[in-house]
């Protein structure tokens, strides 16, 4: 594969994250196997001794677990329609963090359904769900959603690798045997022929303007589950575009904390630009007032209509005594101080637009938690319970460590990802700042300008 | 039929694998019926009861109607139900005293523990001025029903004659029906069930949810098995106040044990309803308003155990 000398800078420079592991990231993966080996062990302990040691009961049937899958699998969907936008629209400051949208978008996917399966009681009976499928019951809707949308993704993220593994099969870098007959195996051959490029930029295109649509389609079927059911809080028409935003928003959070983690352990300042954080902080800013705007309706609707059912979870969703600190929480940290950090320019840094993303992703965790476990705490009948456990959810050690488990395995693959393909692509970057038919770089001109627009923004 | 009583022996789950229920007519006071036992010290055709008094009778085994408890019955058949009936339940609410009967000879016949309630007596209180009122409810086995459209897997099912059952050899327990069940009629077996040795070797019945399994999801039956054999379910035979009345909306009757009446005629004459029609969920129970009640409501609470009683503490102490 032949680089321009943008692409070779590119690549020389991330080329020794892939050719050592390097000390820091082995004390962290290390750090994030013992948290999986946890939630292995409570894992474990969950099959063998049942669903009892969680929290949940007959009323709250689902709880972290559910919580988890929603907030993980939204993050995938986020990543595919982030990458896939970018994708398409072709702007050139999209390109660098292409990668890094579609790594959340596979890494996520994978650990995302893990959570689904942990609230399912027989493990041992999962074919069940091939050999007996019904197609009435959303959730056989989500097993082909999620099942089609993992293949997307995957070729799609494949498609965006190969002219990268082919890259990587020439450079002779310095990495063991097995590495090199993998890269060269997953780079098919590709050698940059004109019959090749056409190829895979159609292919790319295609599966881009598939997978879009196609993460907005399952991200409102994962949200069926829940709005086809009777029950207040979640049976709405707006929770299809509610989910699809909410997985939008949040992902575009875990991006720009990927991005700012990067930019500092690998040194990426020159890809990962202030811009990209104010871009990325444009669009959170966007997607906080939609969001917001979605959750003032289904609050705002259901208040003021006050049936009593529905009154029951707003009473429980607002009461301070019950989830009322929880739900300023998810509000204000969710929605209100995003727009605000962004809106001042004073605070559009890239430190600041990455601690409120932060602390934005907590808050959509936490929101995710309040729509699945008041709405179960609210049946239509009284409770009337003795088992004080029966009425109230109270996760259990077992379940928190498997959430945490989960996103130790979520920075774990993140992580061997990054050692295994450049964050940055190497490859996409000619598409950008190089034109097809010219052979000379532009580098410095596109440099000048990324500069430029710096200084307009501050 | 209000004597009948399920009397249980000492040693009577070693016999529960032959177990033979015994069908015992008598002139004085009907019929008894006794999940007893066929005592296995009988001589040749003699067997030895205890009668609902407390004493040991002999009986001729002639009188005796000898069955297996738990009929094998195809795939087929327990999915699609007893042909030519459509099961159907009225519940009176005016008659309930809250004297869960009902709730612990369910959980007998269908070998659950203290804790399983199948069914369940809520004490309801509608708004700030209504009255309370005691409220059975066990699965509403609704002919639109919002559990059987979730499920993956095709373990919950509607049979033809109205019955909402489960195959919990096929239930992979994602609890999804729970969830979608606005009457929180459903149960998990979130640990290992407490079966008893002798039936854990059964193969599952659909008709009797017997044996339970942990990781899947059981409710009420509605006795599809006792409707076999003719006889009521163990809730409506044990109520002592005729609360439930069980039938076959083909044949517009229904029966609490001691007096039968016409379905519709009971709806019209009482002004049945359905709990929560706005759900449009179509249940086949319908409840008769607690109009012109029997029993003051306090009647239920006061000699409850304490922590059966717990549950209704707020709303009886407000009342006072």
């Amino acid at each position: 594969m032949e680089l321009n000398t943008y692409q070779q800078e590119a690549f020389d420079y991330q080329r020794p994250n892939i050719e050592k592991f390097g000390k820091r990231n082995m004390i962290w993966s290390i750090f994030f196997l013992v948290w999986i080996l946890v939630g292995i062990y409570a894992l474990y302990l969950q099959i063998a001794k049942g669903h009892g040691i969680t929290g949940m009961r007959d009323n709250v049937v689902w709880g972290l677990y559910i919580v988890n899958f929603i907030f993980f699998i939204g993050l995938s969907y986020a990543g595919a329609i982030i990458s896939g936008l970018l994708h398409l629209s072709k702007v050139s400051w999209g390109k660098p963090i292409i990668r890094l949208a579609q790594m959340m978008t596979i890494v996520s996917v994978i650990v995302g359904p893990i959570f689904i399966l942990l609230c399912v009681g027989r493990f041992d009976r999962l074919h069940h769900l091939f050999i007996y499928p019904r197609l009435q019951s959303p959730l056989t809707w989500d097993v082909l959603a999620i099942l089609t949308y993992f293949v997307g993704s995957v070729l799609f993220l494949y498609m965006a690798l190969i002219k990268d593994f082919a890259v990587y099969r020439d450079s002779k870098m310095n990495i063991p045997k097995w590495k090199q007959k993998l890269y060269k195996i997953l780079a098919t051959g590709y050698r940059g022929a004109a019959s090749q490029k056409r190829h895979l930029i159609i292919s790319q295109n295609l599966l881009a303007v598939i997978m879009v649509p196609l993460s907005i389609i399952v991200s409102s079927i994962l949200s069926w589950i829940f709005g086809m059911t009777l029950r207040p809080g979640w049976h709405s028409t707006i929770f299809g575009p509610y989910f699809v935003l909410g997985a939008l928003y949040s992902g575009t959070g875990v991006l720009i904390v990927a991005m700012w983690v990067y930019r500092k352990m690998y040194k990426l300042e020159k890809y990962f630009t202030d811009k990209h954080f104010t871009y990325l902080g444009y669009i959170m800013m966007v997607l906080a007032a939609a969001y917001g705007y979605f959750t003032f309706s289904e609050y705002f609707t259901s208040w003021f209509g006050s049936e009593k059912w529905d009154n029951d979870v707003i009473n429980k969703l607002f009461n301070p005594a019950e989830y009322g600190w929880w739900t300023l929480f998810a509000n204000l940290i969710g929605i209100f101080i995003p727009i605000l950090i962004v809106a001042i320019p004073k605070t559009r840094k890239p430190n600041w637009i990455t601690l409120v993303a932060f602390l934005m992703v907590i808050a959509l965790w936490v929101k995710r938690y309040l729509i699945i476990v008041p709405t179960l705490e609210s049946p239509a009948l009284p409770m009337q319970e003795t088992r004080m456990e029966y009425v109230k959810y109270a996760a259990t050690w077992p379940e928190w460590a498997l959430t945490i488990a989960g996103i130790a395995s979520f920075l774990l693959f993140f992580t061997i990802m990054s050692k295994f393909v450049t964050v940055v692509p190497v490859s996409g970057l000619e598409d950008t700042f190089h034109h097809p038919h010219h052979e000379h770089p532009h580098h410095e001109q596109i440099v000048d300008e990324v500069k430029k627009d710096n200084v307009q923004i501050d | 039929m209000k004597e009948q009583e399920i009397i249980q022996e000492p040693g009577r789950r070693n016999f529960i694998k032959n177990v033979a229920i015994a069908t015992v007519a008598t002139a004085a006071c009907g019929s008894i019926a006794c999940s007893c036992t066929s005592n296995k010290t009988a001589v040749s055709d003699k067997v030895r009861l205890l009668s609902p008094d407390g004493e040991i009778v002999e009986i001729d085994s002639a009188y005796l109607n000898h069955r297996e408890n738990m009929a094998v019955l195809s795939q087929h058949e327990q999915r699609t139900g007893i042909a030519g009936k459509r099961f159907v339940m009225v519940v009176d609410l005016a008659l309930c005293k809250n004297a869960r009967k009902c709730v612990t000879a369910c959980q007998k016949h269908h070998y659950r523990p203290e804790e399983t309630e199948w069914l369940s007596v809520k004490l309801m209180k509608d708004s700030e001025k209504s009255a309370p009122y005691w409220f059975p409810k066990q699965c509403f086995h609704c002919d639109n029903p919002p559990c059987v459209k979730v499920c993956p897997v095709d373990a919950t099912f509607k049979r033809n004659d109205g019955l909402v059952l489960i195959d919990n050899d096929r239930c992979i327990g994602c609890k999804f029906c729970m969830a979608a069940c606005p009457y929180s009629t459903r149960v998990f077996n979130w640990d290992e069930p407490n079966v008893p040795l002798e039936l854990q070797d059964l193969q599952y019945n659909a008709e009797t949810g017997i044996p339970a399994k942990v990781g899947t999801v059981e409710k009420c039956d509605f006795c599809p098995d006792r409707a076999r054999e003719g006889l009521l379910p163990p809730c409506v035979e044990s109520c002592p106040n005729g609360v439930f009345y069980f039938g076959d909306e083909n044949e517009d009757t229904v029966t609490n044990g001691s007096e039968t009446l016409g379905f519709t005629q009971l709806l019209k004459d009482r002004a049945g309803y359905r709990f929560l029609e706005e759900l449009g969920t179509k249940p086949r129970v319908y409840y008769l308003p607690p109009k012109d009640r029997q029993f003051p409501v306090e009647r239920g609470y006061d000699d409850l155990p304490e922590n059966i009683k717990e549950r209704f503490k707020d709303i009886m102490e407000a009342k006072k």
